[in-house]
């Protein structure tokens, strides 16, 4: 069957065992089925150098027997999903209302500056994507923050900021 | 007392192991309930008496929310947990998962058993994937281990299952109907209500979503009693509630606080207005309330009625103080950016009015607005608020009314010299 092959083509075993394990946390029928998608669209961008393309998203909709539409339309709406190619680690610097009050401003453009590119692009080397955030990272206390592939790092300076970017591969 | 509740293993070097959380009594109130096991009304009424209110930000009472569930009908019933924080102003939750997932896990168990259900998932926000997805993945699995998921729990005849979950980016999931569309696999568009989630919820069975803080405070409620939670705050306001104090203080922090604490008290506990500054506004409970001016909130007190009877709420308890260096017509375009961003689309007044907005304080920003963009701001923040599906219009355009009630002045002057009145930011 074609359509099998597209998740067996695109998808590891090790990428189709963790959905698994995700789809054993939902009932056990189609609309349980649905349930995974989100999970499995992480597993497959993990495994994609952090973004989604068209083939990843074809092979979540097949190995969870979906419609593609359904897949596409939760790729689209999650801001965490990247349908386009990214560096090899994703920064969010949180510049909401409790960051801005304590310098994510002027964070961001010394961050921007440091690596020679704006919010939303890439560094050259394909090292660094400085990701637009508009939510709240919910470290509110240590502002001003940044994400770093997930990990959360608070009360930053520009230095502080800075130095940890420069530690990334 | 503080760090009495949600909070209560935070003085232990490793606050989240399960052996901390019997130190505190952990566990003790699910033996209790489920040696019996206890009637589930009895449960209900107890956390009504405790008038234990929804920590979310609606305040809604907890007991009354459980009492809409059909929990004695047949068929699964699901209960929710809402750990998608992202209001923001607010990280209490985040700090929960991490340093007391134990007190969520109990309370998950104890509130599905009084509402009939047998599944229960929690639902993190997609950021939240790494640490406190880590730490309350090991209290599950800690909790199963010691016997308090799965079937029969303690020989009780009782079945309880617990899941986490992640979401992927997505400020509108925190509304509980777009967050139970958000875990069918969809879009978090919120539902039309009626149907309510007690009726429909998840795969078209009753489910009930609550705050990860209301779920963490129940199994104190049941250990120590209604009455103690109930007169740890005030009369409709009981218990212990967490408050994140950010922005111009000297000590950000977040703090497990007795409801109808004064601000002022709660202020000097993050160590007052950075260097020493003075006063001059505060969001009192995420951007989603109003804020209100300094002077007004130095004599108003911490809780869910004191705050809306000054024109603002409790909300999630994220507090963002902000000393006499602040641009309001700054913080109103922060603000209203994102609710633009984060507005799903569903319905008309808000996209389109969530950017009316954005654009008008951004022209008034820039140096180019007129008296009439303030009048324009005022007629499309109206037009939002009630013409919605869900909250988020009310939450979108009560901040920019409420700015614009206490510091129309400073909008005026923008309009009137094309730059800020305050002094640090023009």
């Amino acid at each position: 069957m074609t359509s099998q092959r597209l998740a067996y083509t695109y998808l590891s075993d090790h990428q189709r065992e963790a959905i698994d394990s995700w789809r054993a946390r939902f009932p056990d029928h189609d609309q349980g089925r649905q349930s995974a998608v989100i999970q499995a669209l992480h597993i497959a961008q993990e495994g994609n150098g952090g973004w989604l393309s068209q083939q990843m998203l074809d092979a979540v909709a097949d190995y969870l027997e979906l419609t593609p539409v359904r897949v596409y339309e939760v790729a689209t709406f999650y801001s965490m999903f990247h349908l386009h190619p990214v560096g090899r680690h994703k920064v969010n610097i949180c510049q909401n209302i409790s960051c801005m009050l304590c310098g994510s401003d002027e964070l961001v453009r010394h961050i921007e500056q440091h690596l020679g590119i704006g919010l939303g692009e890439t560094t050259a080397d394909g090292r660094i994507t400085l990701v637009p955030e508009d939510e709240c990272l919910a470290a509110c206390t240590g502002a001003p923050m940044m994400l770093v592939d997930e990990h959360y790092y608070t009360d930053l300076t520009p230095e502080k900021a800075t130095a940890i970017l420069d530690s990334l591969e | 007392m503080v760090n009495d509740v949600c909070y209560a293993t935070l003085k232990y070097d490793q606050p989240w192991t399960l052996d901390n959380y019997y130190r505190e009594g952990g566990y003790e109130a699910l033996k209790r309930v489920l040696d019996g096991p206890m009637d589930r009304g009895e449960i209900i009424d107890e956390i009504k008496k405790a008038t234990l209110r929804g920590r979310g930000g609606a305040g809604f009472s907890t007991g009354m929310k459980w009492g809409f569930m059909p929990r004695d009908a047949p068929g699964q019933k699901y209960l929710i947990c809402n750990s998608d924080e992202s209001e923001p102003g607010t990280c209490k939750d985040r700090h929960l998962l991490r340093f007391n997932p134990h007190a969520l896990v109990e309370g998950m168990i104890i509130s599905g058993y009084a509402m009939g259900a047998t599944v229960g998932y929690n639902y993190l926000r997609g950021e939240f994937m790494k640490e406190p997805f880590e730490r309350i993945e090991e209290a599950v699995r800690e909790a199963r281990e010691a016997g308090f998921l799965g079937e029969n729990i303690l020989g009780s005849g009782v079945d309880f299952e617990m899941h986490n979950l992640i979401g992927a980016g997505a400020y509108i999931c925190g509304e509980e109907t777009g967050l139970l569309e958000s875990i069918e696999g969809k879009r978090g568009l919120p539902r039309n209500k009626p149907p309510f989630p007690a009726q429909y919820g998840i795969y078209g069975r009753p489910a009930t979503v609550n705050n990860t803080e209301t779920i963490a405070s129940v199994p104190t409620v049941m250990r120590r009693g209604a009455d103690w939670f109930l007169e740890q705050g005030r009369p409709n306001n009981g218990g212990t509630k967490l408050f994140c104090v950010s922005g111009h203080v000297n000590s950000p922090g977040v703090f497990e606080i007795p409801l109808g604490m004064p601000f002022k008290e709660l202020l000097g506990m993050a160590g007052g207005v950075r260097d020493g500054r003075k006063l001059k506004a505060v969001i009192p409970g995420g951007t989603s309330m109003p804020a209100l001016p300094g002077e007004e909130m130095m004599e108003l007190d911490m809780d869910f009625d004191s705050l809306a009877k000054a024109k603002s709420g409790l909300g999630s308890g994220g507090l963002v103080v902000m000393d006499d260096t602040t641009d309001m017509v700054e913080v109103c375009l922060r603000i209203s950016r994102f609710y633009y961003a984060e507005s799903c689309g569903q319905c008309t007044p808000c996209r389109e009015g969530t950017g009316w907005m954005h654009r008008v304080i951004k022209r008034i920003y820039q140096g180019k607005g007129s008296y009439d963009d303030i009048e324009l701001l005022e007629a499309a923040a109206g037009q939002i608020a009630g013409h919605t599906i869900c909250a988020f219009g009310e939450a979108s355009a009560w901040p920019v009314q409420g700015i614009l009630r206490h510091w129309r002045h400073e909008f005026e002057h923008y309009v009137e010299h094309g730059r800020s009145m305050v002094e640090a930011a023009a």
